[in-house]
């Protein structure tokens, strides 16, 4: 696939050699104590390719995602920086983008954000002065202008950025969002994670559409897989994660399981039977892992499907 | 169903009122030229509201693109996304935040189909440009101070260049 890009980001590198891409998700902590990030660190080294930081995920305050990017990037992991359009303005959002490409943060992700409603501060102010899609196109911008948004150059070095972007396949209007992934490939993403899969029927139809529309010769899919820890954890997902889709043969299977073991053994069998299905569907160049506060479990997928040790 | 609702899931004589407003608007250019964007809005932006409040709970970003949405605000997404849904909505179509009221995006897909706009869904819409916010989209649009709907900003493309003539409709 036409990669469209010459910079140093680890996951470009990859693709571009035509391995299957490995990229798992890192929390910043809720606190400024950075020990249970040096702790995700060690247990994750050398298990991705790439390391998403979320940026106040559920709109819940944690530390920065572009702190936490840099203390991975020093550990020697390379982050990806996500950068979400409800907390910041052009301003805001530039300057950290700046900031990123000082530190030798190359890979970045551009999200909407979920609403601070759907938070811990619902009271707060929700930006959006961008949406995701001018976010991609304003990257793009200070990449390959290289300028800012308001179309004035940025003096001496162009940032380099290899440019993400989401999607849920999921949420409705299903017809829409190959139709959203083009427009965001138009603005200037070069790679897509999606949401976390477990109905794999739909999916399937999503990326159907995807391989219809010729995207998936034109960005890099990277498809989101998590292993669920207990039916505690699924009902915590299907009410507090928007846009979840986990459907009910899901709950049977933790049915049996009575002890913390069986659950998680069965929580890590699902997901690497949903991985090897989306693995074999026509355009997925990936896997995204995403847990909640499972870390632990990413190694264990990771080795299970074959995919450690990482290029 | 409300009236709003009603008219605009049945968006074609929005559709006319609005080329014929466009008409009467293009019409009018020299005159609102004269009076210069701020005067002319001063004049436009009451009768303007009095239509669109109503009909479309307008929230006057001066720069309207209900016509390419399907007749519905984007600007009532509580997002303000102008450039589709966001991954939240609900698998009943309803919104992340207001869970009693479908997302406006789900509404705009829909509706579109049943104007002469329906390609617009594809277009990349340039971010809201706050500094016209609350004047007269009217005005903004036949003075061309709308980058928007006037196709001055350079981000205004469409998705259809990556698809190469594939029909996503």
């Amino acid at each position: 696939m036409e990669l469209n890009y010459t910079g140093a980001s680890n996951l470009a590198r990859v693709l571009r050699e035509g391995h299957f891409a490995v990229a798992v998700e890192v929390s910043p902590p809720i606190g400024p104590n950075p020990a249970a990030l040096q702790r995700q660190i060690a247990e994750l080294r050398g298990y991705a390719d790439v390391y998403n930081t979320t940026d106040n995920q559920s709109a819940r305050v944690h530390m920065g995602s572009l702190p936490a990017s840099i203390m991975l990037k020093q550990a020697g992991l390379e982050p990806v920086a996500q950068f979400t359009c409800r907390d910041r303005n052009r301003l805001a959002l530039q300057s950290d983008l700046l900031g990123a490409a000082a530190f030798g943060i190359n890979t970045v992700l551009a999200i909407s954000g979920d609403h601070v409603a759907m938070g811990d501060h619902p009271h707060a102010k929700p930006v959006y002065d961008v949406d995701s899609l001018n976010l991609v196109r304003m990257i793009r911008m200070m990449r390959d202008g290289p300028v800012f948004e308001n179309g004035e150059p940025i003096p001496k070095t162009a940032p380099d950025f290899f440019i993400g972007a989401v999607e849920n396949p999921f949420a409705p209007p299903h017809e829409f969002r190959p139709v959203r992934v083009a427009k965001k490939v138009a603005a200037g993403a070069q790679f897509i994670q999606t949401q976390l899969i477990y109905n794999v029927p739909r999916f399937r139809e999503f990326m159907a559409r995807i391989v219809d529309l010729g995207l998936h010769e034109k960005v890099a899919i990277l498809a989101g897989v998590g292993p669920l820890r207990s039916p505690k954890a699924i009902a915590y997902m299907r009410a507090e994660v928007a846009g979840m889709d986990i459907p009910e043969w899901i709950d049977a299977r933790f049915a049996k399981a009575t002890t913390k073991e069986e659950r998680e053994k069965v929580g890590l069998d699902l997901c690497c039977e949903i991985a090897a299905q989306i693995r074999e569907i026509e355009g997925v160049r990936g896997l995204h892992i995403m847990t909640v506060n499972w870390s632990a479990a990413i190694p264990q997928v990771v080795t299970a499907l074959g995919l450690y040790p990482r290029p | 169903m409300s009236v709003r609702s009603f008219l605009q899931d049945h968006p074609k004589p929005l559709v006319w009122a609005w080329e014929l407003t466009l008409r009467v608007l293009r019409w009018s250019r020299p005159v609102l030229a004269r009076l210069g964007l701020e005067r002319a809005s001063w004049w436009l932006r009451t009768p303007e509201m009095l239509i669109k409040k109503p009909l479309f709970d307008c929230r006057e970003c001066g720069q309207c693109v209900l016509h390419y949405t399907g007749m519905t605000c984007p600007m009532t997404c509580p997002k303000q996304l102008r450039n589709g849904p966001c991954g939240g909505v609900r698998a009943n179509g309803h919104c992340e935040v207001y869970p009693d009221k479908p997302c406006v995006w789900v509404q705009a897909w829909e509706r579109s189909a049943r104007t002469p706009y329906r390609a617009e869904m594809t277009r990349l819409n340039p971010p809201v440009d706050w500094r016209i916010e609350g004047l007269s989209s009217w005005v903004t649009h036949t003075l061309e101070r709308d980058a928007i709907t006037t196709g001055n900003d350079p981000a205004v493309r469409y998705a259809d260049e990556v698809l190469e003539g594939r029909s996503w409709n």
